[in-house]
This record gives C-alpha cells, sequence and structure tokens, in this order.
C-alpha cells in the first residue's frame, strides 16, 4: 500500500538567509516530494537566486536547515549532489568546447559515464543538431542556454533546481522547456524554479512560494 | 575519486590547448624580466653570475604569479567553477586538479627555458643543473599556494594584484631555499641543505594549501 | 560564566566598554614606569651607549605584532569553526594594531640601527622577518577592504591568517637561515645588549604596556564594529537615541 504522504525527499526547516546586512527571509519551512514542483516568485533583489543557493548548499543559511531524504546537506553532500542538478544564472558551460565538449566534461566531472550516443540525441531533442561541432561562443544565448539544458537532462538527476530557466529563450524554446520540465515531474522528479514569467504547467503538482518584503514590515514566508 | 582529478586535469589541459597564447605569454614575461636585469645593472660577467640565480628565481617567481589569477576566473565567470564544486567528489580534488594543471602549463615551460636564460647569466652547467631542480620544486608551491589566493580572491576587482601581495610573502622561503641552493653550489657549500628545506616546504605546503583553497572556494562562491 | 551569554554582541559591547578605561589607564601606568626605568633606571650599555635604548620600544612592539597576528588567526579559526559573529569581529579589530606596532617595530629597528652601523636599514633577521610580517598584515587589511559582503570577508580573512600563521615559523626560520648563509655581507640589530636585572624590568614593563594598549585598543574597535554590523537591531538604536 503506498503511503499517500510520503516523507518529503527535499525539506527546509526555519531557514534564515541575509545578504548584505539585509534579512532576505526567515522561518522558512517547506517540503517536496516526487512529482512536486516549487514555484518561487517575488521582485528582484528579494531573495529568490539567494534562496536557491542555499538549496544547492553553495550558501549556508544564517539559520535553520536543508535536508535532503532526513539528513542536513552539509553532511550528505556526496549522496545529495548525485541527485541533485542546479541551473544558475551562468550557462555552467565552456565558449572554448562544442556543445558535446561540454557535455562530455560535465559527465565526467558528475561521476557519471558519458554515452556519446545519448548525448546526441538530447541535444537534437533540442534543437541543437547543427551546431555539433561549433565551439560554444559561436552560438547565440538561447543556444547556449539549451546546451546546459542538455547537461541537467543527461545528469539523471531527481531534483532540478532552476534559476528563471526561461530567461532569453524563444517562445519555442519556453513551450520546449516547460515540456521538459513537465516530462520530469510525470517522472516523480521534482523541479524548484524561480521565474518572472508565468508558467504554462497543467497537470502538475504546483506549490508557490513568495518572497518579498511588504513596506514597514518583514513578511516571514511560507508555502502555500 | 582519482577519476574526478583527472577529469579536471584533463578539462584544464583541453581548455589551455585552446588558449594557447595565455603560457606563451607568462613564458616570455620570464624571458623579458631576466634580460632587464643586465640592462639595468650592466653586464660584467662576474657580477651577473652573482646576482643570476636571485634574479632567475625572481623572474620565474613573477612570471608564474601573473598566470594564477586566470586559475579560476574563468570558470568563475561563466558558472562552470560553481557547477564543479556541485560534484559529489571532494573539493579538494578539484583544488589540487587546477593546480597541477597550472603547473604543467605554466610551471614546465619555466623550467625548460631556465637553462638558456642561466647561461645568459653564465652561470656554471652545475648551477644551471640545480637552477632547474629548485624551479622543479619551487614552481609547484607557487602553484598550490596560489590556487589558495586565487580562491580567495574569486571575482574581486584588482583580484590579479592583490592576488601577488597575498602570495608573495608567503612565498619568500622557497626563494630563499631556492636562490640559496644554486648559491650554495656555486660557492663549493653545497646544495643539499637548501634543497631539502625546499622539499620540506613543498610537503608542508602541499598538506596545508589544499585544504585551505578548498574552503576558500566555498566561501568565495557563497 | 555563561560563554554564550557573552559571546552575544550586545552583552559583550557592555563589558568591553567597562574594560576599556581599567586597561588603557594601567597600560598608561605602566608605561610611565617602563619608560622610567628603560630610560633612566637601566644602566648604559658598555658598547652600544645610549642609543640602545630603543630596544625598549623596538622589542614590545616586535613581540606584540607577532602575538597579535596569532590571536588574530586563532580568532578567525573559532569564527569559522563555531560560525559566530563575535570572534570574527575580535580578528578584525586586532589587525590594525598589530599592523601598527609592526610598523613601529620595523621603525624603531632602523632609528637603532642608525647610530650603531650607520645605516637607516639593515637586512638582518629581525628587521626581514620584522617587514614580511608587515607584508602580511597588509595583504590581510587589503584582502578584507577588497570584499564587500561582510561574511565573505570575514571568513576569507580568517582562512588567509590560517595560512599566514602556519607560513609565519616557516618565514622565520628561513629568515634566519638566510642571514647566516649571508652572514660576512650584513651585521645585525639583532644582537641585543646583555641583559642587566633592570633592563629586563624595563623590557617587561614595556611590553605589559604594550599587551594593555592592544586590549584597550582592539576593544575600542570592537566596540565601534560592533555598533556598526549591528546597526540595525533595536539595542544599538536605542542606544544611539533613534526611533525605532
Amino acid at each position: 500500500m503506498t503511503d499517500p504522504f510520503p516523507p518529503p525527499l527535499l525539506s527546509v526547516h526555519d531557514l534564515a538567509c541575509e545578504r548584505s546586512e539585509r534579512l532576505l527571509f526567515t522561518c522558512m519551512n517547506f517540503g517536496l516530494t516526487g512529482g512536486q514542483l516549487l514555484l518561487v516568485q517575488g521582485g528582484n533583489g528579494q531573495g529568490k537566486t539567494s534562496l536557491l543557493r542555499l538549496l544547492t548548499g553553495l550558501g549556508q543559511p544564517d539559520a535553520g536547515e536543508v535536508r535532503w531524504r532526513g539528513e542536513p546537506v552539509a553532511r550528505c553532500r556526496d549522496v545529495y549532489y548525485r541527485e541533485m542538478a542546479y541551473l544558475g544564472h551562468a550557462n555552467g558551460i565552456k565558449d572554448e568546447f562544442n556543445p558535446l565538449e561540454n557535455l562530455r566534461f560535465n559527465a565526467g566531472l558528475h561521476g557519471q559515464a558519458f554515452k556519446p550516443d545519448q548525448a546526441v540525441a538530447t541535444l537534437q531533442r533540442l534543437g541543437l543538431s547543427r551546431c555539433l561541432d561549433l565551439p560554444c561562443r559561436a552560438l547565440s544565448f538561447g543556444q547556449r542556454r539549451r546546451v546546459a539544458l542538455s547537461a541537467l537532462l543527461l545528469a539523471g538527476a531527481s531534483l532540478w533546481i532552476l534559476d528563471e530557466p526561461l530567461t532569453g529563450l524563444d517562445t519555442h524554446a519556453v513551450a520546449l522547456v516547460e515540456g521538459l520540465i513537465r516530462d520530469h515531474l510525470h517522472a516523480g522528479g521534482m523541479v524548484v524554479a524561480t521565474t518572472h514569467q508565468a508558467m504554462n504547467l497543467a497537470d502538475v503538482s504546483v506549490q508557490q512560494l513568495l518572497i518579498g518584503e511588504a513596506p514597514k514590515q518583514r513578511a516571514a514566508a511560507q508555502a502555500h | 575519486m582519482g577519476s574526478y582529478f583527472l577529469n579536471v586535469l584533463r578539462r584544464d589541459l583541453t581548455l589551455a590547448a585552446r588558449r594557447r597564447s595565455d603560457w606563451l605569454t607568462a613564458l616570455f614575461f620570464f624571458i623579458m624580466v631576466s634580460s632587464l636585469f643586465p640592462l639595468g645593472i650592466g653586464p660584467e660577467p662576474e657580477l651577473l653570475q652573482r646576482i643570476g640565480p636571485g634574479v632567475l628565481w625572481v623572474a620565474a617567481t613573477l612570471a608564474s604569479l601573473l598566470s594564477l589569477s586566470r586559475l579560476c576566473d574563468g570558470d568563475h565567470r561563466d558558472g562552470s567553477l560553481e557547477q564543479m564544486v556541485l560534484s559529489p567528489a571532494p573539493t579538494v580534488l578539484l583544488v589540487l586538479g587546477k593546480a597541477m594543471a597550472h603547473w604543467l602549463v605554466y610551471g614546465i615551460p619555466l623550467l625548460l627555458m631556465a637553462p638558456v636564460l642561466g647561461i645568459q647569466f653564465n652561470l656554471p652547467w652545475d648551477a644551471i643543473a640545480v637552477l632547474v631542480f629548485s624551479l622543479a620544486l619551487g614552481t609547484p608551491i607557487l602553484s598550490i599556494l596560489g590556487a589558495a589566493g586565487a580562491a580567495l580572491t574569486l571575482g574581486l576587482r584588482g583580484g590579479g594584484v592583490l592576488l601577488t601581495l597575498l602570495i608573495l610573502p608567503l612565498y619568500t622561503p622557497a626563494l630563499i631555499f631556492g636562490a640559496g641552493a644554486v648559491d650554495g653550489v656555486m660557492a663549493g657549500t653545497g646544495a643539499e641543505a637548501n634543497l631539502s628545506l625546499l622539499g620540506a616546504f613543498l610537503l608542508v605546503s602541499f598538506l596545508v594549501a589544499p585544504w585551505i583553497a578548498s574552503a576558500s572556494m566555498r566561501v568565495s562562491l557563497e | 560564566m555563561n560563554f554564550y551569554h557573552y559571546a552575544s554582541p550586545s552583552t559583550f559591547y557592555g563589558l568591553a566598554g567597562r574594560a576599556i578605561p581599567w586597561a588603557a589607564w594601567m597600560a598608561g601606568v605602566l608605561a610611565v614606569l617602563g619608560l622610567y626605568v628603560s630610560f633612566f633606571v637601566a644602566p648604559t650599555d658598555f658598547q652600544q651607549g645610549e642609543a640602545y635604548r630603543i630596544i625598549f620600544i623596538h622589542v614590545p612592539a616586535a613581540w606584540m605584532g607577532m602575538l597579535i597576528y596569532l590571536a588574530m588567526a586563532l580568532w578567525g579559526a573559532v569564527g569559522l569553526a563555531f560560525n559566530a559573529r563575535l570572534p570574527f569581529i575580535m580578528m578584525r579589530a586586532l589587525a590594525p594594531t598589530g599592523a601598527i606596532l609592526t610598523f613601529v617595530a620595523l621603525w624603531t629597528g632602523a632609528v637603532w640601527g642608525k647610530p650603531m652601523w650607520g645605516a637607516w636599514w639593515v637586512w638582518d633577521a629581525r628587521l626581514t622577518s620584522t617587514l614580511i610580517l608587515l607584508f602580511l598584515y597588509i595583504g590581510t587589511l587589503a584582502l578584507w577592504s577588497s570584499i564587500d559582503d561582510v561574511k565573505r570577508s570575514d571568513r576569507a580573512g580568517a582562512l588567509l591568517t590560517l595560512i599566514g600563521v602556519v607560513n609565519v615559523p616557516i618565514i622565520l626560520f628561513s629568515v634566519v637561515w638566510w642571514n647566516t648563509l649571508h652572514q660576512g655581507s650584513t651585521v645585525g640589530v639583532s644582537h641585543a645588549p646583555k641583559m642587566a636585572a633592570t633592563m629586563l624590568q624595563g623590557l617587561l614593563l614595556m611590553t605589559a604596556a604594550a599587551w594593555l594598549y592592544t586590549i584597550a585598543a582592539t576593544l575600542v574597535r570592537v566596540r565601534r564594529i560592533i555598533l556598526e554590523r549591528e546597526r540595525k537591531t533595536g539595542w544599538v538604536r536605542e542606544l544611539l537615541g533613534k526611533e525605532t
């Protein structure tokens, strides 16, 4: 009998974050299980990227902790990083390499076997079949973003942490990415994403988190 | 784990191969700085022989330092550095891989050029041999200390100069022992004492610097 | 004494405030006593005449320069280990005093050298290692001022000081080694005159004065940094008479 309320895989407890002497958020709690999407929204500079960086373990919280499968992330980094993939504002790909080389080195750096056929297929799926031999510096911003997304797909992670994944993409690419996210969620994966734009995601379990400061008050952000 | 180290190494070496001009610049800096001294001091052979070891050691140090800020800057700017830190393997291996790649690309050419410059300074052959050997011990120290410095100054304005300012005082023992070894050979007192001290410094550096560099990288990426 | 109670900036602020006048007064008294002993009680040196008396400032300053660097490294390590705010503030408050005292040591070392050896600077082991220590201080101060984010700045400085503190014994050893290798060409101001009992008293008094001065100056700085960093909290606003 499957548990209708499985324990959250990613959970956040009393998280607080301060940046440049400004308290961005405090007493933050939420949990995420398979198939769920957490959409983080808020104005610029309110702490969306900071929250994502805390979730990846790149930043240390000022209070509280982030847990993966019940263990604090700081203590199970190797397990967590095998199951988590992050796409930040920067693409994380080298301009000097072509897309395939970028994917090959990325796989090696994450301890994964590199399967060239699978990589080529992924690049083709993302509309990059004509760019396979070009160094990434010759590609447009949108194309480079798609190379980074290919790396994300190949990582085989269950949790995706995406910082504004739709920025800089044309409508076709936006639909593509939304499709990828949908497929990932249907397959039991989890996504945490920040976004300025509305996402077209039907039949997907979505939680929304609003980070922001009402004037003259420090608002504690709570997941609905 | 070992394969992560090799992956980082292979990646950095491939990148350096695609940016050939970088290591040539450092090498030419070495040659030019060394050549400035006779111009500034005078070409008397005995004088040059006397100052040669020190001058070549300082020039090699500066040439190496020039290239250190490039260790992590490119990766930091395009976001690949944080992707590498988000790997299941320990960050120490990332630091060691980068330091090793730096040494192979920027340190070894200095070793190969040193004999030529040694001749310019009228150094005898046994002194040149000790010079190359001492640089072979000293340049890895600079690569690993430099990795710590690069991690601390990641993304800062004036990063390169600041990095030099931070690392040079820490590197002075290597300069003293390295140049001292060559002096010792020329004076007839032998190089063993200085070379063993240099070797000990190399060991201590590799025991301490990688961990500090790895912690610094996490601090700088926050 | 509840350690964690004093680790809170607001409590420590009060404690520091009470400690400063004591430390400052004692530093002053000891300095007066020490200078009296140094300049009037201690005998004239057989070899070096009256000029040697500068060591009563040079030596305490040099010792404190070293000790402060060590203290900085310790506080930095504590801050990193416990992820606390106050140890980092202590570390940053100590640094300027350490740099100043190291500079004083350098300057007085040069002043000592001039009447003795006719040169304002000699590359002996003590002066050279003091110079390198000054470079280490300057490097740390430069790093702090280059980083805007306070958390990163504190931690980076702590890590730099840690690597520096491991290197310092090696640097000292290597400079002494270097000096003995080149013995023929330089002479040393590190050859201190033989210590009469009163000379030792003078030295100890001046060192104690320097120590207490360090404590007073550091605590003043700590209070200023606490006010700056905690300026948005209630207790600071009350203190400064602002409305919340």
